[in-house]
């Protein structure tokens, strides 16, 4: 067979990846509903953290924060750990670091749609609710958010395909994922260009799929909204 | 905090910084100059060469750009046809290889910015041209191309950002550019925060140019274009 047998080790690596990619998106949403509203808020202290953070993390490219992530982690982990009574090496888990790093880089970038999407919210929608008794939260949990998704969706199925092509570059710690795999089988084999061609083809099918189910929850979430006809 | 290590190697830091906007600017300008003449075709022509263009932009946008990186530098060495062919000194060298791929990455999302950029033109333009006469190469090389690129700009900024943090994969195939640079440095004296904080500055200063490079290129070309 073309793979060598080697087809099984490359999707358990796929899983490692959709895992990686799923919890750093988990996260970076969290990080991304923060940051938008601490952008969006009163409090000059609250905008100037999170245009410190958004700054800051989109200016500088994702394997750097990694690395630095990773071996900084390391080397400081390992500085503590002894003052607080541990006397062995401890390791930093790939898979932790790479979630953490990715879920920092992309709560930045969705920071940014997200503070679009309540923008695009129009503002006498919190102003009804505050007129009505609602408290701050309240309008916020049962009015802003559930419009501002509609609106988010562009910006959120834009970031998670970036995503999930960025979390290739965790195999550059050693995270046994879909590249590593494909690295490994190509070492053993001899024959790069079938494996990475196969880890090409993996990559492009969780893109093909994450476009279908975004253009399925753009409509699912636009019903009800008249659209105009150019 | 060490950053004596640092100052003895900074010389390595400034070529890498080299390297990088070397690949950078290289990079940009051949996928531009092939993202042109593909989002024509993408647009205006309908049929065959339009999917196949269609067809290229799908799985260099859909793939991981270390994928294609690997592809090149590693994969194509399996064959004995490449290896024993007239374009192997090329193809078996890091930075050849970084450059083409990285090419071949920015011309597959320049030309899907272009050609969205040419798609949302208005009619009327179009319909005002062809009504004066214009036939097709001078409708594209007068009306279509000046306003689309000039709409696209903030677009190709985003891209060109992106495209300086890809820079760092080449370190990957070990070319020694900044982040390459910064990885020696945290191997030789296991100083990551000093080497990483260090490429990290760099690159968000470089960041910052090319954010005020495109800004300055929206105020001369697209800002005077838009409606008060």
């Amino acid at each position: 067979m073309i793979l060598h047998g080697f087809l099984p080790s490359l999707l358990e690596g796929a899983a490692v990846t959709l895992g990686v990619a799923l919890s750093s998106l988990a996260l970076a949403a969290t990080l991304g509903l923060l940051g938008a509203l601490a952008k969006l808020s009163r409090s000059r202290i609250a905008r100037a953290i999170a245009g410190l953070y958004t700054t800051l993390i989109r200016g500088v490219p994702d394997l750097v924060l990694m690395l630095l992530v990773f071996y900084g982690g390391q080397v400081a982990i390992n500085t503590l750990a002894p003052l607080l009574g541990h006397e062995d090496y401890i390791d930093i888990d790939p898979f932790v670091a790479g979630v953490l790093t990715i879920g920092f880089i992309f709560g930045a970038y969705l920071t940014e749609a997200f503070r679009g999407a309540f923008l695009a919210v129009p503002p006498g929608q919190r102003e009804a609710g505050l007129a009505y008794g609602m408290n701050a939260r309240q309008v916020l949990w049962r009015i802003t958010l559930p419009q501002m998704m509609r609106h988010a969706l562009p910006g959120l199925s834009n970031n998670w395909l970036v995503l999930i092509k960025s979390t290739a570059i965790i195999s550059v710690i050693g995270l046994s994922d879909l590249m590593t795999r494909g690295q490994q089988a190509a070492g053993n084999t001899r024959e790069p260009f079938s494996f990475y061609l196969a880890v090409a083809l993996i990559y492009l099918v969780f893109t093909s799929v994450s476009e279908l189910g975004f253009a399925w929850a753009q409509k699912h979430l636009a019903i009800g909204v008249k659209e105009s006809r150019l | 905090m060490n950053f004596e290590a640092i100052i003895e190697n900074f010389p390595m830091y400034l070529s890498g910084l080299g390297v990088t906007l070397k690949l950078l600017f290289l990079s940009l300008l051949c996928g531009l100059a092939v993202a042109l003449p593909l989002a024509v075709v993408r647009t205006v022509s309908k049929g065959l060469a339009s999917r196949l263009v269609w067809a290229f932009t799908y799985v260099f946008r859909g793939t991981p750009m270390l994928v294609q990186l690997f592809l090149c530098y590693y994969g194509l060495a399996q064959f004995d046809a490449v290896r024993e062919s007239w374009a192997w000194p090329w193809l078996s060298s890091a930075t050849f290889c970084a450059w083409l791929t990285f090419t071949l990455n920015t011309a597959a999302y320049t030309t899907e910015i272009i050609a969205g950029s040419i798609r949302a033109l208005p009619a009327g333009e179009i319909e005002a041209a062809k009504a004066l006469g214009m036939g097709r190469g001078l409708l594209v090389r007068r009306i279509v191309l000046p306003a689309a690129l000039r709409r696209a700009l903030p677009a190709y900024g985003n891209e060109a950002i992106f495209m300086l943090h890809g820079t760092s994969l080449a370190s990957v195939v070990t070319l020694l550019d900044l982040t390459g640079a910064a990885r020696a440095v945290n191997a030789k004296y296991y100083l990551p925060f000093e080497a990483f904080i260090t490429a990290g500055a760099f690159y968000f200063v470089l960041t910052l140019s090319l954010v005020g490079l495109f800004r300055w290129a929206e105020n001369r070309w697209l800002k005077p274009m838009m409606s008060r």
